[in-house]
């Protein structure tokens, strides 16, 4: 070390380091160089997630033209002048309870028997599985879309030659509202499957050999051991699919854009078809806010969760 | 090489004193290993060394320099972790030669000095492989590895042989001592075993609750412990305790365990415990090797007296014997040729030239 | 499933009842039961499998066709066969320059929001993971959080930021890509971020304590040491970022129009569908090709993109 050539000669012990000035000793604190590098980070979320999302709240609050502040006119319009808004709350509602219902038993079934055949053809089968998540949902919406097709449709004619149909897939409200949960269970099943099947995975083996002994039924296992055990993953997967289902835009604007008859609306278009396409954004905004509450609670949830699997470990 | 001083060092996390205002010189050359239970400060007071924790009282001198707010990397001294700390993208080479060349040592130095410390720890055909090929004491070795390479002051060693089986632990503690033979840098080894402390420490710094019960030689601490604690912490199994009085019989001084039991000093130590023949409350502290069975020809001091055993455990070389004398439990060592069994009584004798009187109130040894 | 296997073997049906009165059958139906279940999720697995592959392959089989083919009468021909094939759909949008517009204006937004995202990410979570400063906890909270903000929350009020902002400053920000790259990283960052602390917390404190002692830097131990450790986060990351930057409908939708600007997503929906008039050959053809980068890093990749998929809701 340079400063030890006079190590010997002191008697005194003194300090190898000169005293820094206060701004040099700022800058070199280690907690304000970890702010420094998490300040982009506060930054983006600061301007361009919480500014606007209060914003949001803020444009709510104006006339159509934005001139002046016409407080919760633009909500209890809605509320109660607008019969359209309750179709889009029972659209939404509808679509994401029972698109996420579907997702999460098709995901639990399938990464079941995924889980059941050897390990070596698994990865395989997983890979297949996992496509619809990958494809992006405005491209393969499009693919339905013309599977959907009423007059050259594939579906059609697959159904027609056992005698089925036609079904009028986007023709007709009750089947719009069949075709766009459909879509979506397809693109997001997927998902739950392969977060199922890793929890699966983590479930020791010794439990179900235990199970074996004890002469547990399949039923028993599932209903004892598996269900337990992804008891957590379960529910994190399902609060987060609920927000990201009800906050879906693209399989309806693709698909139905709303309609037959704005029948197929969710909060997400309804507020694009009002906000961006007619121009009124204040009650675009106003729109679009009705998802925070239902928004809102799921996340609360999801934290929760999160923490207490934080906890287990 | 180097000295290290500690100087009232102290260390608080909130409002806890993990470190209570310790004392030591470490000298030049000089293998320290620090030794104590689970979460009495070691740990924290040899990071507080490496300059890895901020120092909350005290000073620490390397070389007489005050190094309180000197960073690690300027001190000079190297660090050999539980877990090992390897970088597990870096090759056995790269990572002993990593800070060197951070430093920007010509390779021409690096590669002399990563094969010398190769060559001593013989690790020379491992040079090109990834820890995650390495077996736990191979992983040791390069740790070790790293730091010798960097040829610092002060060698610091974490609980560095926690994770290997017992076996393979002892071989690296004979191998971590070859190594200190060889380089003869200044080493503070940090343990909360006994026998690695005994076996490997020119001296040995006891720890309990933040302070340094005693500082000395391996000998000392076993022969001459100055409280309860390290007389009951070193040596294994450890030292029985049993609640005693003292009694005077004319010229002679006498332990009176219970109404039954009593011993008489022999003369040396009846001189010393003379002036205590209160009724101050005491403790007997007699290690198993003073606890034995009858001879024929037994060194006067010797008494003896009847137990009852419990359990026996023969070790082959000798055998343990469990009893209890006046409700306290007490292991002795016998000749395994000595009849003990399982719930057999047995003759025994208890060497008093080798006992300790302790305050049972201060815990000091008198 | 080896056990299974081994079973079936050993244990043919004819063990016979020798397990006395109270559980006769449970021997023998054993392995028979194993097989069984076996055959049977082979069996779903296909038909999963059907219904889960049929758009992208229908997608496929459009692709090849000529548009009289398409447009064939349906009582006389199996939309599911391609009887004359042709690549003339792909030849027709691989040189249409405004397909390769939408494919290059993909490509940049994706890959700048790509690397956007990492420079900001990684320096926030190695500060979030180790580093703690006022507040830190929080703000990991946070970022979660804000990952679990949809975009169709903020896009209204983003939009009439960005009209307020041009009115103040005359820079034209409607219709222009380059404005994506500062709102794509509202998406990628949050999760980037989160997973990249659980993949940097992981790694063992002792680790960067040992680059101290080497004399690391802060930016020595983050690039030298965490960055490589913690690869396969950062690839998990990186494909995360790509993909969703990729697939990003809504915000293109909402704050570009013209043909020069557009993404392809939004570019193939609004340029190739005109007015009632499908055109399905290259619809198909389009959607293919944009899906097509997702699908080619996905296949080379796949462990990492799983990581990365479950790491949200496993790491952190
Ligand atoms: N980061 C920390 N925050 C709060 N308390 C700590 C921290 N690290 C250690 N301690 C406390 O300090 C005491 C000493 O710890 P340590 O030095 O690690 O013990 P050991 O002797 O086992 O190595 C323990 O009681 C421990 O709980
Ligand atoms: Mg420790």
């Amino acid at each position: 070390m340079v400063d030890m050539t006079a190590g010997q000669s002191a008697a005194v012990p003194r300090q190898i380091r000169k005293p820094k000035s206060p701004i040099a000793r700022f800058f070199g604190r280690r907690s304000t160089i970890a702010f420094l590098m998490a300040l982009p980070l506060i930054l983006l979320i600061g301007v361009l997630v919480i500014y606007p999302a209060f914003y949001s709240l803020h444009l709510a609050t104006l006339n159509k033209r934005m001139t002046e502040f016409r407080g919760f006119d633009n909500f209890s319009f809605l509320l109660f002048k607008k019969d359209a808004f309750w179709t889009v709350v029972y659209s939404s509602c509808l679509f994401a309870v029972s698109a996420v219902i579907f997702k999460a038993f098709i995901g639990f079934v399938v990464a079941h028997f995924v889980h059941n055949i050897p390990a070596k053809g698994q990865r395989k089968w997983r890979g297949m599985l996992l496509i619809p998540w990958v494809i992006p949902p405005a491209m393969s919406t499009l693919a339905w879309l013309w599977l959907f097709d009423s007059s050259y449709g594939a579906l059609n004619w697959t159904l027609a030659k056992i005698g089925i149909g036609p079904i009028p897939w986007i023709g007709e409200p009750g089947w719009a509202r069949f075709s766009v949960i459909l879509v979506n269970v397809w693109f997001g099943a997927p998902f739950f499957m392969i977060m199922y099947l890793a929890s699966l995975k983590s479930v020791p083996d010794a439990l179900y050999e235990a199970a074996d002994i004890d002469g547990a039924t399949w039923w028993q296992k599932i209903r004892y051991i598996t269900l337990p055990m992804m008891r957590n993953i379960i529910a994190i997967t399902t609060l987060f699919s609920l927000i990201v289902t009800f906050a879906n835009f693209d399989i309806v604007r693709v698909l139905t854009q709303g309609g037959p008859l704005d029948q197929t609306h969710l909060f997400a278009t309804w507020a694009f078809e009002i906000g961006i396409r007619s121009g009124d954004i204040p009650l675009g905004a106003s729109v679009s806010l009705f998802m925070v509450p239902i928004l809102a609670i799921a996340a609360v949830f999801i934290l929760r969760d999160i923490n207490k699997r934080g906890n287990e470990a | 090489m180097a000295d290290v001083t500690l100087r009232k060092l102290v260390k608080m996390y909130d409002q806890v004193q993990a470190v209570k205002g310790i004392d030591l010189e470490i000298k030049d050359k000089e293998f320290v290993v620090l030794v104590g239970p689970s979460g009495c400060g070691k740990s924290t007071t040899l990071r507080m060394i490496a300059g890895l924790e901020e120092i909350s009282g005290g000073q620490i001198l390397i070389d007489d320099d005050v190094v309180n707010d000197v960073p690690p990397k300027d001190r000079d001294i190297a660090m050999v972790f539980q877990n090992y700390a390897l970088y597990p993208h870096m090759t056995v080479h790269e990572n002993m030669s990593f800070g060197l060349r951070l430093k920007k040592f010509p390779k021409a130095e690096i590669a002399k000095r990563v094969g010398e410390a190769a060559r001593i720890l013989d690790i020379t055909e491992l040079l090109e492989r990834k820890p995650k090929a390495l077996s736990g004491g191979q992983r040791q070795r390069v740790a070790m590895g790293r730091a010798i390479v960097r040829n610092p002051k002060v060698f610091l060693f974490d609980e560095p042989l926690s994770n290997l089986d017992a076996k393979l632990r002892v071989q690296m503690r004979i191998e971590i001592k070859k190594v200190h033979q060889t380089v003869r840098t200044t080493t503070v080894y940090v343990t909360h075993d006994q026998i690695e402390a005994m076996t490997l420490a020119d001296r040995v710094v006891v720890m309990n609750g933040g302070v340094i019960e005693q500082v000395g030689t391996p000998q000392e601490l076993y022969h001459n412990p100055r409280t309860r604690f390290v007389a009951a912490f070193i040596g294994s199994p450890s030292m029985n305790f049993v609640p005693c009085r003292l009694e005077s019989h004319a010229d002679q001084l006498a332990v009176r365990i219970s109404n039954e039991i009593a011993f008489f000093m022999p003369e040396q130590k009846a001189a010393r415990y003379k002036k205590l023949s209160g009724d101050g409350q005491l403790l007997l502290g007699l290690r198993p090797e003073h606890l034995t069975d009858m001879r024929q020809h037994m060194e006067p001091g010797c008494v003896p007296f009847d137990a009852q055993l419990e359990v026996t455990e023969p070790m082959g070389m000798e055998t343990f014997v469990y009893f209890k004398m006046n409700g306290a439990d007490m292991c002795g060592r016998v000749n395994p040729n000595a009849g003990a069994l399982d719930g057999g009584p047995l003759k025994m004798a208890a060497d008093l030239n080798n006992m300790h009187l302790i305050d049972a109130k201060t815990g000091l040894v008198l | 499933m080896a056990v299974s296997t081994t079973i079936d073997k050993v244990a043919p049906d004819k063990t016979p009842d020798k397990t006395g009165p109270r559980r006769p059958v449970v021997y023998r139906s054993l392995s028979s039961d194993r097989k069984w279940a076996l055959r049977w999720s082979y069996f779903f697995l296909v038909l999963f499998c059907i219904f889960f592959l049929m758009p992208p392959v229908y997608m496929l089989i459009t692709s090849l066709k000529t548009s009289a083919e398409i447009s064939a009468d349906p009582a006389t021909t199996n939309p599911w066969w391609v009887y004359k094939p042709t690549l003339e759909n792909y030849v027709e949008l691989l040189t249409s320059s405004q397909f390769l517009t939408f494919f290059k204006n993909s490509i940049i937004v994706a890959v700048s929001t790509v690397i956007i995202t990492m420079l900001i990410a990684i320096p926030a979570a190695f500060s979030l993971a180790r580093m703690k400063f006022w507040g830190s906890t929080t703000l990991a909270t946070g970022v979660f959080l804000t990952y679990l903000v949809p975009d169709t929350l903020l896009f209204i009020p983003l939009f009439k930021m960005l009209a307020t902002l041009r009115d103040w400053t005359g820079i034209e920000l409607f219709n222009r890509w380059y404005v994506l790259l500062v709102i794509y990283p509202t998406l990628t960052v949050p999760f980037c971020t989160w997973i990249m602390i659980g993949y940097f917390a992981s790694i063992p404190k002792e680790l960067d304590e040992a680059a101290i002692i080497d004399g690391a830097t802060w930016w020595q131990t983050l690039t030298k040491i965490f960055i490589p450790v913690a690869l396969p986060g950062l690839i998990a990351a990186t494909i995360f970022a790509f993909t969703v930057s990729w697939a990003q409908f809504l915000y293109p939708l909402a704050f570009t129009t013209s043909n020069d600007q557009l993404v392809l997503p939004v570019g193939i929906i609004s340029s190739l569908i005109k007015g009632d008039v499908f055109n399905w050959g290259q619809i198909m053809t389009g959607a293919l090709l944009g899906a097509a980068p997702p699908l080619i890093i996905y296949a080379f990749l796949m462990d990492y993109y799983i990581a990365g998929l479950t790491a949200g809701a496993t790491k952190g």
